[in-house]
């Protein structure tokens, strides 16, 4: 099998490109944009329907929202009720502080049960703590289960979309792939024939496994309740079959009670996968070895790596909330085009243009790019399951952004032409006298700019605010000279 | 400091705006949403036995007393000789020509060797979603363990009429007594499994049982 090639992201020590020259790497992939846009389209066509069908979707939402909100404003204290539930229940609780903390920690429960191997069900927390290469630094094989992580495995990519990895290949692709990667001497490119393919390779190393790994679409506070949802059943292969469990999740992932299932197992499938439901989901509590019931030992690693800077922001709190089902991925008109690669980042699209500056911390050039990466249009907030007002926190975060340039780039960064510009602005937005003045002056000093009411270069540091768009020129008379000529003669 | 100590310190630290006398149930969760399907039961079992379908499952709806006829016809035309059954499945349901592999017979557990190598499974259910078309195992009454619904490659499952719920909160109201006093595993089955993770185009069966046979009787 390759080894992956690990292309530096965001959560790992190399510096990353910014977005908007990943993006530009991304728009001329042609193949890519084709088979993103088909995706994208068809998922989002399905998710209309299948959301159109609930009478009480907004309810349904603002309950999510609410419910995450409460969990969020006293995580210290779910957290210590989801540990003594799961202990309970006969579990183990570990905390991480970060990666390579639980790293360490996965690796160590793998090493005494002298696992060479372990089965992984998609995880995207294991992917931002990268526990495949350090497993792999240790002599421990990590087998992707999830058909779509299996082919980015097997080429040594990374992962494109929240909810399908490999949108980016099309089927020639993945039979050349497996031809190589498997060994096949003959393999058709129908998917039911690729799917196949997987299914007789992965039930070799489900039943050879002694270790499985995943992570949680949530936890229960009250009960210690683990749940996995998901669609092929490596999920419940991988969570059933091994004598051993390591789940993985971060702190943020859990809910206060079981009662709780009753909202997010409506909204997750029909926003994820645009299904009534998804074809399995697993409910686990702790272990019950006298039944034969599923693993014997369950160890459950709660990760932070960011995630409590992240709460400490009252604005970018309520990234927290996100339930990871990619929504607002298939309806971003700018994720659409780019694909996930261009993002740099185990979580791409607009949540991830949230999620990752704030997990990472602001200073990056790279993650610092990402709240950019959005034309503030709204979809993804009208689609969101939990209610996460994206727009709002994108603009909250280039607002942190530019404060930081102007904090650590001394003079230079307080003489920036846009830093100038917005500081200007804030002053002059907040007067009238001098807003009034600002209008007649622009409207002199744009000239030599606009041509036939439109103006297609502005000069020296500001041209970056037209390199990608046209501004209107300003129109002979206000809005507020408007007005007040009207009144006038309306009032004669 | 331990991890945990440092983790719990650092999100004191960041909710330092919290009010220290608010509780979590301060915080509002308005639950407007529906509870319950009011249809009559009738229609709420039709639902769900459309909703099943449309997953490409196979839907049959049964008589009680014709029950054992119908899982002898299942098992015969898709050819199962040799079939897994949890240890407390309803003698009756059991036809006879058939290899039975009951699970915890004689004190003997089935290896998942065994489970693979059979040709199919036959278990109840818990309980069945009308909204979603789901049914729900929780190792209780005639299911048996995980791994018996999970290796074999068919599953067919009995649904009775009056374990079919309405709406989702319905069913997570009814399993909340098992999973708050036994910890009893959980799992929701829609469907057979599937993927659509090659060009989006949507394959059944991908691990679990890649075909589901459903008995709604009645």
């Amino acid at each position: 099998m390759t080894s992956a090639k690990h292309a530096p992201d965001a959560f790992s020590k190399g510096k990353t490109p910014t977005f908007e020259v990943s993006a530009r790497e991304s728009l001329a992939d042609h193949q890519l944009r084709r088979n993103l846009g088909k995706a994208t389209k068809t998922i989002r066509g399905k998710r209309a329907e299948a959301v159109g069908e609930m009478p009480d979707w907004e309810e349904l939402r603002e309950a999510g929202r609410a419910l995450k909100e409460r969990t969020m404003r006293h995580l210290d204290h779910y957290l210590v009720e989801l540990e003594e539930s799961v202990k309970r229940a006969g579990g183990h609780v570990h905390w991480a502080r970060d990666g390579e903390e639980a790293n360490r920690i996965i690796a160590e429960i793998a090493r005494s049960h002298e696992a060479r191997e372990v089965v992984k069900v998609k995880s995207i927390a294991t992917d931002e703590t990268r526990l495949n290469e350090h497993l792999e630094s240790e002599g421990i094989e990590a087998v992707e289960t999830d058909l779509a992580e299996l082919i980015i495995q097997l080429a040594g990519e990374t992962s494109s979309h929240i909810l399908v990895p490999a949108i980016h290949k099309n089927r020639a692709e993945i039979r050349t792939l497996f031809m190589r990667e498997l060994g096949l001497d003959d393999l058709s490119d129908e998917p039911e024939a690729l799917t196949e393919a997987a299914r007789l390779y992965l039930r070799k190393k489900f039943l050879g496994a002694k270790v499985g790994v995943s992570g949680a679409n949530f936890a229960v506070a009250e009960t210690g309740t683990v749940c996995v949802v998901e669609s092929e059943g490596n999920g419940r292969m991988c969570t059933t079959l091994p004598p051993v469990l390591v789940t993985l999740m971060g702190i943020e992932k859990l809910i206060p009670e079981w009662r709780d299932f009753e909202v997010f197992m409506q909204t997750l499938p029909r926003s994820s996968t645009a299904e009534r439901m998804n074809p399995y989901t697993s409910f686990w509590t702790g272990v019950s070895p006298e039944s034969g019931d599923g693993p014997e030992e369950f160890h459950l690693v709660l990760l932070d790596n960011g995630r409590t800077d992240v709460l400490a922001d009252e604005i970018g709190r309520q990234s927290l909330n996100c339930i990871r089902c990619s929504a607002c991925l298939n309806v971003c008109p700018v994720y659409e085009r780019t694909g996930g690669h261009a993002y740099n980042s185990v979580y791409p699209g607009p949540i991830g243009a949230i999620l990752t500056p704030q997990l990472v911390g602001i200073g990056k050039p790279g993650p610092d790019s990402l709240p950019y990466a959005s034309s503030l249009c709204g979809a993804c907030y009208d689609v969101c399951p939990v209610k996460i007002n994206i727009p709002e926190v994108l603009i909250h975060l280039r607002g942190k952004v530019v404060r930081n340039h102007q904090d650590n780039d001394g003079l230079k960064g307080k003489l920036d032409p846009e830093n100038v510009a917005m500081q200007v602005m804030a002053k002059t937005f907040s007067d009238r006298r001098l807003y009034e003045a600002a209008q007649r002056l622009a409207l002199i000093g744009q000239w030599p700019l606009a041509r036939s009411g439109t103006i297609h270069r502005l000069p020296g540091k500001l041209s970056g605010w037209t390199a990608t768009r046209d501004l209107k020129a300003l129109p002979k008379e206000t809005f507020r000279q408007w007005w007040k000529t009207r009144k006038n003669r309306s009032g004669s | 400091m331990s991890a945990r100590e440092e983790i719990l310190g650092r999100i004191r630290r960041s909710l330092r705006d919290v009010p220290s006398g608010e509780s979590p149930e301060d915080v509002a969760v308005e639950r407007g949403y529906r509870k319950k399907d009011e249809a009559p039961h009738e229609e709420i079992v039709d639902r769900f036995a459309e909703h099943v379908a449309e997953y490409r499952a196979t839907v049959h709806r049964v008589g009680e007393d014709e029950l054992p006829a119908a899982i002898e016809r299942a098992l015969r035309e898709r050819g199962v000789g040799r079939l897994v059954v949890p240890a407390d499945l309803p003698e009756g349901w059991v036809p006879e020509g058939v290899e039975v592999l009951r699970d915890g017979a004689d004190g003997h557990r089935l290896t998942n060797g065994e489970l693979d190598r059979s040709d199919g499974v036959l278990t109840g259910c818990s309980l069945g979603i009308s909204q979603t078309g789901t049914i729900v195992l929780d190792a209780g009454e005639a299911q048996g363990r995980r791994a018996l619904t999970l290796l074999p490659d068919y599953h067919l499952c009995v649904v009775r009429e009056d374990q079919v719920v309405g709406l989702v909160p319905e069913a997570i109201e009814r399993l909340g007594e098992t999973v708050r006093t036994e910890g009893r595993a959980v799992t929701f089955v829609s469907g057979p499994s599937a993927t659509s993770d090659i060009e989006l185009i949507r394959v059944e069966g991908v691990h679990g049982p890649r075909t589901l046979e459903v008995l709604i009787s009645g």
